[in-house]
């Protein structure tokens, strides 16, 4: 197996981090594990905006991998984290090939609107369920790793992030891959003229299918990284409002590379952190201007920043 | 029996709510072809105005208690009017021509921002102008007593629809806007002034948003993210229709509104569950919802 340029630096990228978090101080670690996270959702939306789909449910997979970590551990026996995670990829793999039987027959605000009716669909029977806490969610805990059980704290908040960034690593490769293979060439090429796809003997349908299920249970492994990294599960998972968190970082990012929505993600999380600090009741406006902000003047996300600086390079 | 009465009583109380509050999104669409999630918001600033407003003439019992009435409708259409004018003069002027999924994201970014002025505006703490909603009393059906300001809002709700149909359907402006919706550019041929009809519908979309919310305003308490829960309900009436169907809204209206009535009667664990699944049904079959024009695709 040969790796490309890309490849290598993000394995660089990937072990510096893991590094990193041996030395830096607990809430920054914690920080960027959620950054990662939720990248990690977001690398499922920007799957389906390459296809010319944009979901405005993605939290539905997003609220299963947690849910899943969550529930496995609380009712099912199922400590181990890396089962878990795996389960929750499977419940949402499992989810996304029944949805996207219908899904995949919507295009533009259509697909965007059922894809948010189904998240709000799964946000309904959580809001109504008393055994998993109703509105309040429950807590994920004592989860091992192979085994082993690590202290509830710093220990354990290593031990995420460290999942996190080889988990990240592992989808990035994965997902660069993908996008450079010939399906992956496809997708872009049903956004850009689908029928056109079909003239070429194609069936754009079952193309996005395929897409959609695949960013579901990448979605899905950044909700269960999630629920692991917080403790905790609730039905706000699945709520619209985080879907177009999510959408919010996509654009932001951009569709240029394998790494933006990563970057995307914690520039995401640093600023809302510190405007919720500081000025709490204007931080929605600061998103709201910068989305309007990135869709004017970055079209491309802030990748286009840095891939600006290699002229003649295909963006 | 009482049961069954119940549910026809509450449904259509609430199905004329949806209404009100989907048939300005419906507008919106069917002309600018923008579907706008910022509707809630226009929806949470009509409830601010009118509370405010009302809440003020209550505290300081300056007159009768009429006039609260004309206040609530007062406010929803100044408040409606001013943040219609600059929302479409000041924003999606700039935006028009984009892409239809593109103008979705641009009014969420509006959601977001309108969200945090309001907040700014009026505070985070909740705003209460209830007397209009009892000074009206109620009226007794067998075992059910049912408030009669939700009884007048059936009411509104109907002369509205009507209103707006007959506009559409009955008036020259209303068949110049039909072309527009019909075909754009040839209307633009035609010498009719699109833009000029864009401000109009935008206008009387943000009103019917703003009158929404000021009507609903004295049965609720007016906190901030009531707009975030309702343009979902929105959506879903909307879509269930056929997107820019006024009739097909207010069908929406009716089957979301009585399946959420039967759905709190007889199992109320499915209550949101059940306007969700009503819709995924529809779309299932009907993908351009019930009334909605089935479009050929343009190579």
């Amino acid at each position: 197996m040969r790796f490309d340029k890309t490849e290598i630096s993000l394995a660089l990228v990937a072990i510096a981090c893991v590094l990193f978090g041996f030395v830096s101080p607990g809430w920054l670690i914690f920080l960027l594990t959620i950054a990662l996270a939720k990248a990690l959702v977001v690398q499922g939306v920007v799957m389906q905006m390459r296809s010319g789909l944009v979901s405005f449910g993605q939290g539905l997979f997003y609220c299963i991998g947690g849910y899943t970590v969550g529930m496995g551990g609380q009712f099912f026996g199922i400590h181990d984290a890396i089962a878990a995670l795996a389960l929750g990829m499977a419940v949402a793999i499992v989810v996304a090939m029944i949805l996207g039987l219908l899904l995949t027959r919507y295009r533009d605000i259509f697909f965007a609107m059922l894809s948010l009716a189904f998240s709000m669909i799964l946000f309904g029977i959580l809001v109504k369920s008393q055994g998993l806490g109703s509105t309040d969610g429950f807590n994920v805990h004592n989860w091992t790793v192979f085994g082993w059980a690590p202290d509830t704290g710093a220990d354990s908040q290593q031990t995420v992030f460290t999942m996190t960034v080889l988990a990240g690593l592992l989808i990035a490769v994965l997902i660069h891959r993908y996008t450079k293979a010939g399906i992956g060439v496809i997708c872009e090429a049903v956004r850009e003229n689908e029928v056109r796809v079909e003239y070429l003997g194609l069936s754009p349908r079952w193309l996005l299918y395929g897409n959609y299920v695949a960013a579901a249970s990448v979605s899905a492994l950044g909700g269960g990284l999630t629920a692991l990294a917080t403790g905790h599960v609730d039905p706000e998972m699945a709520y619209w409002t985080t879907s177009g968190e999510f959408i919010f970082i996509a654009l932001l990012g951009g569709l240029g590379h394998v790494a933006a929505p990563f970057i995307a993600a914690i520039v995401f999380s640093v600023v809302r952190t510190y405007s919720i600090e500081f000025v709490p009741n204007t931080w929605q406006m600061i998103l709201g201007f910068t989305l309007l902000g990135v869709i004017v003047f970055l079209p491309k996300g802030l990748w286009s920043l840095v891939s600006r600086e290699k002229s003649g390079e295909r963006t | 029996m009482t049961s069954l009465l119940a549910v026809l009583i509450d449904g259509s109380i609430y199905a004329s709510w949806l209404f009100l509050v989907a048939a300005g999104l419906t507008v919106i669409y069917g002309v600018m072809r923008i579907l706008n999630m910022a509707h809630g918001s226009f929806y949470a600033i009509g409830a601010y105005s009118a509370a405010s407003l009302v809440g003020w003439y209550f505290n300081n019992g300056i007159g009768p208690a009429w006039i609260s009435y004309l206040l609530l409708v007062g406010a929803a259409l100044v408040a409606g009017l001013i943040v219609g004018v600059i929302v479409e003069r000041g924003l999606l002027r700039l935006m028009y021509g984009r892409d239809e999924i593109l103008m979705v994201i641009i009014t969420y970014a509006l959601l977001l921002i309108l969200e945090d002025t309001m907040k700014i505006v009026w505070g985070v703490s909740p705003y209460f102008a209830y007397q209009p909603y009892t000074e009206l009393g109620r009226t007794a059906f067998g075992l059910l007593k049912v408030s009669n300001y939700d009884l007048a809002l059936v009411g509104v709700s109907a002369v509205l629809g009507l209103g707006l149909w007959a506009w559409l359907e009955r008036t020259n402006q209303g068949k110049v806007l039909r072309a527009v919706i019909h075909d754009r550019e040839i209307a633009v041929a035609m010498g009719v002034n699109v833009r000029l009809m864009f401000t109009i519908t935008f206008v009387l979309g943000t009103t019917l948003g703003a009158l929404a919310g000021a009507l609903t305003a004295p049965a609720i308490s007016v906190v901030p993210g009531i707009g975030i829960e309702v343009i979902v309900l929105a959506f879903a009436v909307v879509v269930i229709g056929g997107l820019g169907s006024i009739g097909g809204a207010a069908v929406g209206a009716l089957l979301v509104g009585l399946s959420r009535a039967a759905a709190v009667h007889y199992a109320p664990e499915f209550e949101l569950f059940v306007i969700y699944g009503v819709m995924s049904l529809v779309l299932a079959f009907r993908p351009e919802g019930l009334f909605g024009r089935t479009m050929a695709r343009k190579i």
